[in-house]
């Protein structure tokens, strides 16, 4: 006898997700992904000053805004051909890999560790043996005895305030809970500690940015910082010391707590390795451009089908081809519908609302189903992992390499890079992601202080709009992963604007061959405890790091519960 | 001694935004001393984790559905009644602004006092405008937040009109 399970919303994420399982011999057998609101802000676009875009479509999200922002500029800059001087494109890239930082580093700790880690259970563990664990993991000097002791009396006032604020709706004590009360009070631990680095990336995005959480320093054809070395206001040699010692500080979070953390909690749920790969066709943008014209990368991307390393092949510039060629998106089962049959590429994109039901057969989310060559696609930090390591980029495969080993280490056997096509294999290609994110920042500091001392100060080339028709598209390896901006533009203003996100690549619904997206394959076959408590199911689709996209934020002063479980 | 004034919302989805409008007209309308900081918080979560932390007083500008109000209707809510509120919180925006203030509290560093003026919207619409109705009682958020103010001690001087 099947069951179904419908979790609506899914909670600790930016928007609203819901998601349907049916589950037969405790598996899961069927599943549905749906994206419940409505998300226009393309319908806003059109008409306006291109020049004007980035700032609207950072608004479309509050976790995602600066990447949004660049995707944007890179759209009308590849619309109009337009270089960007390389001060501009460091700046950026110190911008896009500290909010990387920000993101992987927020989503690990105060996301998705609650899936796995029992915060209840903490309160029963040994400061000192805690203590000792963390020593024989990093050298990192927040992980003494005092230190453990403090966080246990932390938590045990907190607990006891009864105020449980983030750790409310936890699953606490659920059979698929595994981590001993000492591994619990460790993680707990480096909660509280991510918490302050978290904001060692944010003081980087506000300095540079000139303003958080909303940017205020890009332009199409560069960024507004204007670099000056002797004025007070503007981007000086004061203040990007500054930035370097936010830098290091990350870094230092990052390989002696993040790493070593995701490694050992790996180890510990090393079935998760088993579960949730789903879609195994993947793709992602090259991204860090160190050249004006955006063809040399200093991560590599590109698409690699079916799992294939040997068959990865590159994306190379800005505007890329063989991508632009590829990207289709499908309403056959989504809330809206097209002037004519079948999906359409983004430039031609439309969007016009067609609610129904949710319809198991039918449509049933506002997501569209975008498609690669007529594939499924899965995009995230394990689709930029992946071509990293088919290209050979070195940052990645020294990353990598120490994970597996690490991990490896914990359980006494070799394992190789196949476990990461997983529900936990994602929050590693998360984690080897931000050492190489670490690295990109701090080098694109020294390239951008060396060109300074060179005497180079230009940060923006001012665009020119032709008269008739230019359309392009801006790619961006986003936290979530590869995030695309289409846009055509007529005698100077937005006729068509579409903005194809990493949650709608993995989120969407089953396309136009009824075939089921990257979330709902990833689901397939995941073991279910108890229907009355889908832990397993929050924990294969927040190791996705889901984002919707069109954040709502309305306070509600109704006394209503927020999470429905319904097990049918 | 330091005040937060923080307004959320999405202004891509007419009234959601009104707590980002209200912030900034009265940053454009009054003069504030330097402890007083506004910002505009947008739908963003952590990111003001920062600048909230440790505040004397944080005063939130934001929509706010209520039963029983009209478009329009003005709330004010404020300590114990937020943190009732955090435990029934209804938003879709699960990273949102009650988890950063549970954050701080965990940490010690909440602010001491929280007040929260909320507006019933009328409409979540994809707009950049807000609807005639919020619209029309946009100064009165705003004289309701300068009187908050006023009440906790900040001297808020009109601006020379331009």
């Amino acid at each position: 006898m099947s069951k179904r399970i419908t979790i609506d919303p899914i909670t600790r994420i930016e928007g609203h997700l819901r998601i349907d399982v049916e589950v037969d011999g405790g598996k899961v057998t069927k599943a549905w992904s749906s994206g419940q609101m409505w998300r226009g802000v393309e319908l806003i676009l059109l008409g306006r000053d291109p020049r004007d875009a980035w700032a609207i479509t950072q608004r479309i999200c509050g976790v995602c805004t600066t990447v949004h922002a660049i995707t944007s500029v890179r759209a009308v800059e590849n619309a109009l051909n337009l270089e960007v001087p390389v001060n501009a494109q460091f700046i950026r890239n110190m911008i896009a890999s500290a909010h990387a930082l920000h993101d992987h580093i927020v989503h690990f700790y105060h996301l998705s560790a609650l899936d796995f880690v029992d915060v209840v259970s903490a309160l029963k563990a040994d400061p000192v043996k805690t203590s000792q664990l963390a020593e024989s993991l990093s050298d990192w000097p927040m992980n003494s005895k005092h230190v453990m002791t403090q966080t246990l009396e932390k938590l045990k006032s907190f607990v006891g305030s009864g105020q449980l604020g983030p750790f409310a709706n936890g699953y606490w004590g659920h059979p698929a809970m595994k981590l001993s009360p000492e591994v619990n009070l460790l993680a707990v631990a480096h909660y509280l500690q991510a918490l302050e680095a978290q904001r060692h990336a944010n003081k980087i995005v506000t300095i540079l940015g000139s303003k958080s959480p909303h940017i205020q320093n890009l332009a199409v054809g560069g960024v507004a910082n204007p670099i000056d070395t002797n004025s007070q206001s503007n981007l000086t040699i004061e203040r990007l010391l500054a930035v370097k010692e936010h830098i290091d500080a990350l870094a230092e979070f990052t390989r002696k707590v993040y790493l070593p953390d995701v490694a050992a909690i790996g180890a510990f749920y090393a079935d998760w390795t088993k579960y949730g790969a789903g879609v195994t066709n993947y793709i992602s943008s090259p991204d860090f451009p160190t050249d004006s014209k955006g063809t040399q990368f200093m991560v590599p991307g590109g698409h690699v089908p079916n799992g294939d390393l040997k068959s990865y092949k590159p994306f190379t510039k800005f505007g890329d081809d063989y991508l632009m060629g590829g990207v289709e998106e499908s309403v056959k089962h989504a809330w809206y519908e097209y002037s004519k049959p079948g999906p359409l590429h983004p430039y031609v994109g439309e969007t016009k609302p067609k609610y129904t039901d949710f319809q198991d057969e039918g449509k049933y989310s506002w997501l569209k189903a975008p498609t690669f060559y007529g594939k499924r696609a899965q995009v995230g930090p394990l689709a930029n992992v992946l071509c990293g390591l088919a290209a050979g980029h070195q940052p990645t495969v020294t990353y990598a390499t120490q994970m597996l080993d690490r991990v490896g280490g914990l359980l006494g056997a070799k394992v190789g890079p196949e476990i990461l096509h997983s529900t936990v294999g994602r929050h590693a290609a998360r984690a080897i992601r931000s050492g190489v994110m670490c690295e990109v920042l701090a080098q694109n500091w020294s390239m951008l202080l060396e060109n300074i001392g060179k005497g180079d100060t230009t940060t923006f080339n001012k665009p020119t709009f032709p008269k008739g028709e230019v359309r392009g598209f801006g790619m961006h390896e986003a936290p979530r992963g590869l995030l695309s901006h289409w846009t055509v533009i007529k005698d100077g203003k937005i006729a068509n604007y579409q903005c194809v996100v990493p949650s709608t690549w993995n989120a969407g619904p089953r396309d136009e061959n009824d075939a089921i997206g990257p979330y709902e394959a990833s689901l397939m076959d995941n073991p279910i405890a108890d229907a009355e408590l889908p832990l397993e199911v929050l924990r294969t689709v927040h190791s996705f790091d889901p984002c919707l996209a069109c954040a709502v934020h309305v306070h509600d002063d109704e006394k209503r519960e927020i999470v429905q479980v319904k097990a049918l | 001694m330091r005040v937060v004034v923080l307004g959320v919302g999405n202004i891509l989805m007419s009234d959601e935004g009104v707590g980002v409008y209200a912030v900034t007209e009265l940053d454009k309308l009054y003069a504030l001393p330097d402890w007083v900081e506004v910002i505009d918080g947008g739908t963003s979560g952590m990111d003001c984790l920062d600048r909230i932390a440790d505040a004397d007083l944080l005063l939130i500008a934001d929509s706010m559905r209520s039963p029983g109000k009209q478009p329009g209707d003005i709330t004010r809510i404020a300590d114990e009644e937020i943190n009732a509120w955090f435990k029934t919180r209804i938003s879709p925006h699960q990273v949102g602004l009650s988890d950063v203030l549970a954050a701080c509290v965990f940490q010690g560093i909440a602010p001491k006092k929280v007040v929260l003026v909320g507006v019933q919207p009328a409409s979540f619409d994809t707009a950049m405008e807000l609807t005639p109705q919020v619209a029309a009682v946009l100064p009165q958020v705003i004289e309701r937040l300068v009187a908050e103010l006023v009440d906790f001690g900040v001297t808020v001087h009109a601006k020379a009109a331009a």
